[in-house]
């Protein structure tokens, strides 16, 4: 549906599509906050999960989830939709809001996360939660699997695109690199990749724990077309997602700047908040912050 | 398949699956193989050579192997993945716990250079552990077949069955077991020799032994029967359980660590369900050694008279 949205949008002039983007931008942001709103009323509610990581990286979710992405949550299993997987799996209450949002699962639903019996689990499982195309949470493995779908759709020829959303603390692992190195040679240019370049991980700041830059640099080394965005602008994103479907030949690596916690003050930049859900208190002072 | 002898002919079941998946490949166009620069040696090439727009060598990076293979598994194709037993199980253990036997997706890890068989290239290559790593792993199905034909069949039953799976294989030629008329079933352990004295389990080149230690058994009155126990998980419980009703003792013997292996799960099996003395012929707590693959089988106990003589120690238990 999102798809046919966006089609009609590059019919229109330039001007007009531009009041559209930024119309289309504006509701997309508003979406965003009451996202946050749901990552942390459900984190807190179940006293644990990841609400740092969420925060960073919901913006990106939203403009996929609920434009960019050609999927049917009344068809989870269309051989043709665009896949995502979410390979920094602890940001799961970030993809759990935008899929109940999509209709994939009842909204009511977030309020059983990670508890016994939910389909909601602490990190994603395809095989319990609708529209979770991999299950994952053990880092520096999605960008593998979305390489695999974007190869079995070179093998049969089919539209659909891919979308994997990394952490930068993940891009730690080997395995991530390897990856790299395949989608380059099967010049898999059906596979987008975002990284949420919140520049935290677990134990502290990225740079010091395992530096990373110039990270741009190294994407491009390997073989991909590397962009950098705003990760919170949501008119940098659309456009950033658009673009890499021009690109052929290669994958697409967007490097979203983001901020961890972002949408609420005392957890901006804060790494405290990576793994650690708001305590009641703490939750009614960012609801605030988030009407 | 009932008194069965080892016949001269002998060929490597590494050969047998390349020869396999080739024709898996002609009749079904979802069978897609990848490999981590070991084709030549896994036999994964054949395939490669005849299909090489389903072939993708990733070179040497299996962790990133597997998660690919698992990403095709998502879109219906039916990934046979190949590397060295040391590197498809515990090189690349969370990968394949993560993304293909906790999303139950249907990859079929066929692993070659099982064993200390694998002779020369020594303990960094020789994989004593793998059956028990894969075996803890929910959903996954465990095969090691024990010659060539067995190999065929249970390469091919593999790609019929749904799920993931990981199957043993071995670098050395081993003598054939069985013609083409096998009954082969996944989870079906298969009746190889009657006997009711004791009863001997192998799996993988063990059964060829097993078979000639119960001929030297015969040639001394005892009547041994023999078991090839080629799916390890899940277990054939009824087969190993009527054996132990029937002779009252039984040795296992696997070219794996006693801990994890067939040994285990037989143990399990009758410990739970009917106690009997039992015996376990495998490589001990320790890693072997460079040498040749005979050499090795004889210097870490995994010969006919290995068997043999487990079977005597067992009878003596069962007095």
């Amino acid at each position: 549906m999102s798809r046919r949205i966006r089609s009609e949008s590059r019919q229109l002039g330039p001007e007009e599509s531009l009041l559209y983007n930024e119309e289309l931008a504006r509701k997309l942001v508003e979406k965003a906050r009451g996202f946050r709103r749901d990552i942390l009323i459900m984190t807190t509610n179940t006293g644990s999960g990841h609400p740092g990581g969420s925060l960073s990286c919901i913006d990106v979710l939203t403009a996929l989830y609920l434009h960019h992405m050609r999927h049917d949550p009344k068809n989870p299993g269309w051989e043709d939709r665009d896949r995502f997987v979410l390979s920094k799996g602890h940001a799961c209450p970030a993809l759990y809001v935008v899929l109940a949002d999509s209709g994939y699962f009842p909204k009511k639903e977030l309020s059983r996360l990670r508890k016994l019996d939910s389909i909601l689990q602490g990190h994603p499982d395809m095989n319990k939660t609708p529209g979770v195309e991999m299950s994952t949470g053990s880092l520096g493995q999605g960008l593998s699997v979305a390489c695999g779908m974007a190869l079995a759709g070179k093998i049969d020829n089919r539209s659909y695109r891919v979308y994997v959303l990394l952490g930068d603390g993940e891009v730690d692992e080997g395995n991530v690199w390897e990856a790299a190195m395949t989608a380059a040679k099967y010049g898999l240019d059906n596979l987008t990749a975002i990284l949420d370049r919140n520049r935290l991980q677990l134990d502290g700041a990225t740079e010091d724990i395992c530096p990373l830059d110039p990270l741009p640099n190294k994407w491009r080394a390997f073989g991909w077309n590397v962009v950098e965005i705003d990760g919170h602008d949501m008119r940098e994103i659309l456009g950033s997602l658009d673009e890499a479907e021009k690109v052929r030949g290669k994958p697409t690596m967007i490097i979203a700047h983001t901020v961890k916690g972002k949408g609420v003050s005392f957890m901006e930049d804060q790494v405290k908040y990576h793994g650690t859900a708001l305590s009641k208190e703490e939750l009614e002072r960012a609801l605030e912050e988030l009407k | 398949m009932l008194g069965k002898t080892v016949k001269t002919e002998v060929m490597a079941t590494r050969d047998a699956y390349g020869k396999t998946l080739v024709e898996l490949g002609r009749e079904n166009k979802n069978i897609v193989v990848l490999d981590a620069d070991l084709s030549s040696s896994t036999r994964t090439c054949v395939f490669g050579e005849e299909f090489p727009e389903r072939f993708f060598n990733v070179g040497i990076a299996e962790q990133n192997m597997m998660g690919l293979a698992a990403g095709l598994a998502t879109c219906g194709k039916i990934p046979f993945v190949s590397t060295f037993a040391v590197f498809a199980s515990g090189r690349v253990y969370n990968q394949v716990r993560q993304c293909i036997a906790y999303t139950n997706l249907n990859v079929k890890i066929v692993a070659t250079h099982g064993g200390i068989s694998v002779g020369e290239d020594g303990p960094s290559h020789q994989c004593t552990e793998d059956v028990a790593v894969m075996r803890a792993l929910p959903n996954m199905t465990v095969i090691v077949p024990s010659d060539a034909i067995e190999t065929g069949k249970a390469v091919r039953a593999t790609a019929e069955q749904v799920g993931p799976v990981y199957m043993r294989l071995g670098r050395p030629k081993v003598p054939v077991i069985y013609d083409e008329k096998i009954d082969f079933e996944i989870g079906k352990a298969i009746l190889l020799k009657d006997g009711e004295d004791l009863a001997i389990l192998g799996t993988g080149i063990m059964v060829a032994k097993a078979l000639e230690a119960a001929s030297l058994l015969s040639e001394e009155g005892v009547n041994a029967r023999v078991i090839d126990v080629h799916t390890i998980k899940p277990i054939d419980q009824d087969i190993i359980v009527k054996a132990a009703k029937d002779t009252g003792a039984v040795v296992t013997a696997e070219e794996h660590s006693i801990i994890g292996g067939l040994g285990s799960a037989v143990a399990e099996v009758l410990v739970e369900s009917y106690p009997v003395p039992m015996l376990r012929v495998g490589v001990k707590d320790e890693f072997a050694e460079s040498a040749s693959a005979e050499e090795l089988l004889i210097r870490y106990g995994l010969t006919t008279s290995d068997i043999f003589h487990a079977a005597k120690k067992a009878l003596e238990k069962k007095k």
